[in-house]
């Protein structure tokens, strides 16, 4: 037992910090702490400033780019990045595609891909919900069919986030429509998202932004060799990719820097002749947030400490359960601070509102989103009632 | 940063489940001890300290084994488990850890060797009948007289108070608080025990003009050194909560799965199971609190803030796991033959010994604009 770091990781700690809040640019770090939304350049180059010095995909595999590093270490790196609103390697190419292609891709695939997708070259997105599969996402319909050397692809799928900047889309498919367990007769496919019969739509969402889109394929034809891994094992490949999509998503870094803007909103805005800093309701409500979140950063620090050969610990549903609820928490706990002024939301030029009760609400209703995707909130219960109560 | 138990602490778990699982086999044996005076059982409190448990904290010079707060929470885990009524939060970490803090080098012999070898037991007499959770002490007073002093005034409730050999007295001396040790021979001492609906004991205390001992040297304010030894047992007691919650969450999983209504298990009603899972959430970062919160003490950091935190979290969860543990079995759960309403009754007993949620979270927000984040690795939790 022991509660301090080591001094080898104090000062890797040191190390990320002075990186991250040296090298990648100001202005898209002020983007990010404003919860505004960056451009596509923005996000490229932040990831290319960030890969560049090794720091995109630490967790990959050492011949592709991976650092070897302890689950200690990323986690330190994970919440250094967030606390200093970096903006993170793009979840779809780092933590999704890239790690099952270098887990179950081939050496052509391998080489083909995960550089530049590494270094976001390939902008990549997630073709896996569709309309009548949701949580229920092995009963998907889209179908793959071989046609000589080609799939032929038709179907939809829906929620496919920041698919308008996507170059590539990674597809769940179903390859064999006649296999006795719906889980097995799905296969994974990639291809460019300008292929023909591909066709993007926008879905607008309650904040007024565009995130999500949906996705038609009609009589796609996708080369033979665009199928990762093997046949029919699709299945595996999302829980895998899943786990992975799991461990970070707790996102204690980036509620803990909500909870520190928080406080100085809270000084800015005066009730009953005080600043809502001194008010108890509102600080008692702060420090029971804050207990929350320590309770969870040090359940994901026993938890990154106990997963063995990169397996999420099957209390890592703890951490997408009240990892979500308490990023959720936070975005409230900032628009009850702005109270009236979160109507402001799309105030411009000449409102005196500032701007983060402006942004406040709209933030609110995105993250409603955290306890749906990854596995809705629902599916880590089920998890944590089978899985670990037996339930 | 290493959040495992080492080979000595988990032995240490080993022997003392061991122990404790023996002498508390069935809920039954539980029921007859606490039924009975004192309200605990002697012979496995002879037992836990031949074990070394009751010495644990001490050091070696004065009769204990020289280990830390993480040994101690493992031991309070394991009370908790089987809710054993042996009063080692009590007499041990509070009563005894006073003594250890304050007292002379002469008081920490006469007073830690006895009640680590088990032939003494403490009791802490601090509470009052008109306060709420305090460090310092008001309807106690001291008076000096010629050599020694008197004290005056009424304790309650006071855990263990009626069993206790001495006890350790907070009383006011001009404007502070002073300690006192107390013999339960005294003259002018009155006790009057009485159950308490965890299966304890608790008793009023009434000093008139009653013969104490200065604990320590000098009359100088003793709250900080109270608030300390308070806290260190806050943080015990929450491990002690962990064990119960996480046998009432067991108990609870086990139940689900062979109760039937409706011709099938309860485990098959997504209603109950996906309680069971929000419990699991709660028993999990509780934990990961109270570990935290013995590290804290252990690494020589802020152990008032960090008792207040480990408070705080197990409160919650306590009163949630607690709560819901007796609702998942039905009327069963509130029955005093089906163990899991003790296990309810002890969280509530822990949620008020010290200072419940609401209490700790007060004390918590008035700092919180005071700092931007909380780094449980960094100060004031580590040196």
């Amino acid at each position: 037992m022991r509660l301090q770091l080591s001094p080898e990781m104090e000062a890797f700690r040191d190390e990320m910090r002075t990186f991250f809040t040296t090298q990648v640019p100001q202005e898209i770090r002020d983007t990010i702490a404003a919860r505004r939304h960056l451009t596509r350049e923005q996000y490229v180059h932040a990831q290319q400033v960030l890969n560049a010095a090794g720091l995109a995909v630490p967790h990959w595999p050492v011949e592709w780019g991976g650092k070897d590093w302890t689950p200690l270490q990323r986690h330190i790196w994970r919440e250094e990045m967030q606390l200093a609103s970096v903006p993170e390697p793009l979840a779809f190419n780092t933590s999704m595609i890239g790690p099952v292609i270098a887990a179950f891709g081939d050496q052509e695939q391998k080489e083909r891909f995960l550089a530049r997708t590494a270094a976001l070259d390939i902008w990549w997105c997630q073709g896996f919900s569709e309309p009548d599969a949701g949580s229920d996402l092995a009963s998907l319909r889209t179908t793959a069919v071989r046609d000589g050397d080609e799939w032929v692809v038709n179907g939809q799928k829906t929620w496919t986030t920041l698919g308008q900047y996507a170059d590539w889309i990674f597809c769940l498919v179903r390859t064999d429509p006649t296999a006795e367990k719906k889980q097995r007769g799905i296969s994974m496919l990639v291809f460019p998202m300008d292929t023909p019969g591909v066709t993007l739509r926008p879905i607008q969402l309650i904040d007024g932004g565009h995130e999500v889109n949906e996705v038609f394929f009609e009589d796609v034809r996708v080369p033979a060799e665009n199928l990762i891994g093997e046949e029919n094992r699709g299945w595996d490949y999302a829980k895998f990719l899943l786990g992975n999509e799991r461990v970070g998503i707790a996102r204690v870094g980036a509620t803990k820097k909500l909870i520190a803007q928080a406080k100085e909103f809270a000084r800015e805005i005066s009730s009953g002749g005080r600043p809502l800093s001194e008010d108890p309701r509102t600080t008692a409500r702060i420090a029971e947030l804050e207990n929350e979140l320590m309770a969870l950063e040090l359940t994901a620090l026993r938890v990154v400490a106990n997963s063995a050969d990169g397996k999420p610990h099957p209390a890592s549903s703890v951490l997408k359960l009240r990892g979500s609820e308490l990023q959720q928490a936070a975005t409230e706990l900032i628009v009850d601070l702005a109270g009236p002024l979160s109507l402001a939301s799309f105030a411009d030029g000449g409102s005196q509102v500032p701007d983060w009760a402006r942004v406040a609400t709209p933030e609110y209703l995105n993250y409603r989103k955290v306890s749906i995707y990854g596995g809705s909130n629902e599916v880590q219960r089920t998890i944590i009632a089978g899985t670990i109560l037996g339930l | 940063m290493d959040f495992t138990y080492d080979s000595e602490q988990n032995d240490l778990r080993e022997a003392v489940r061991g122990l404790l699982q023996r002498a508390y086999s069935d809920s039954e044996r539980r029921r007859q001890v606490a039924g009975t005076d004192p309200g605990f059982d002697e012979k496995t409190w002879t037992q836990l300290a031949e074990m070394g448990v009751l010495g644990l904290p001490f050091a070696e010079e004065h009769g204990g084994m020289g280990a830390g707060p993480i040994e101690v929470g493992v031991v309070a885990e394991e009370m908790g488990r089987v809710l054993a009524p042996e009063p080692f939060v009590e007499a041990v970490v509070l009563a005894g850890g006073l003594v250890a803090a304050v007292g002379t080098d002469a008081q920490r012999t006469a007073v830690l060797g006895p009640l680590s070898e088990g032939t003494s037991v403490l009791a802490f007499a601090h509470a009052e009948p008109a306060a709420r959770w305090s460090a310092s002490a008001s309807a106690v007073t001291a008076t000096q007289a010629g050599d020694g002093w008197t004290l005056t005034g009424v304790k309650e409730p006071v855990a263990n108070g009626a069993r206790a050999d001495v006890l350790v007295v907070s009383a006011a001396v001009g404007g502070g608080t002073a300690l006192f040790l107390v013999q339960g021979d005294a003259a002018g001492l009155t006790r009057t025990g009485y159950r308490t609906h965890d299966g304890g004991r608790a008793a009023n205390v009434t000093f008139d003009g009653t013969p104490a001992e200065l604990l320590g040297e000098g009359t100088a304010d003793r709250a900080a050194d109270v608030e300390r030894a308070q806290a260190l047992a806050r943080i015990a007691y929450s491990n002690e909560a962990v064990g119960a919650m996480d046998t009432a969450l067991r108990t609870t999983s086990e139940y689900l799965k062979t109760r039937k209504q409706f011709g099938v298990t309860l485990n098959r009603f997504q209603a109950l199971t996906f309680r069971a899972a929000d419990m699991y959430v709660s028993l999990e970062l509780a934990r990961s609190t109270a570990l935290w919160a013995s590290m804290v003490a252990d690494a020589g950091g802020d152990v008032v803030v960090a008792g207040d935190r480990a408070r705080l979290q197990t409160s919650r969860a306590g009163r949630h796991i607690g709560k819901e543990a007796i609702q998942l079995h039905g009327g069963i759960g509130v029955t005093a033959e089906y163990s899991v309403g003790h296990y309810t009754s002890r969280l509530t007993a822990i949620d008020h010994l010290l200072g419940d949620g609401d209490w700790a979270a007060d004390r918590l927000a008035a700092s919180v604009d005071s700092y931007p984040t909380v780094d449980p690795l960094g100060a004031p939790y580590t040196r």
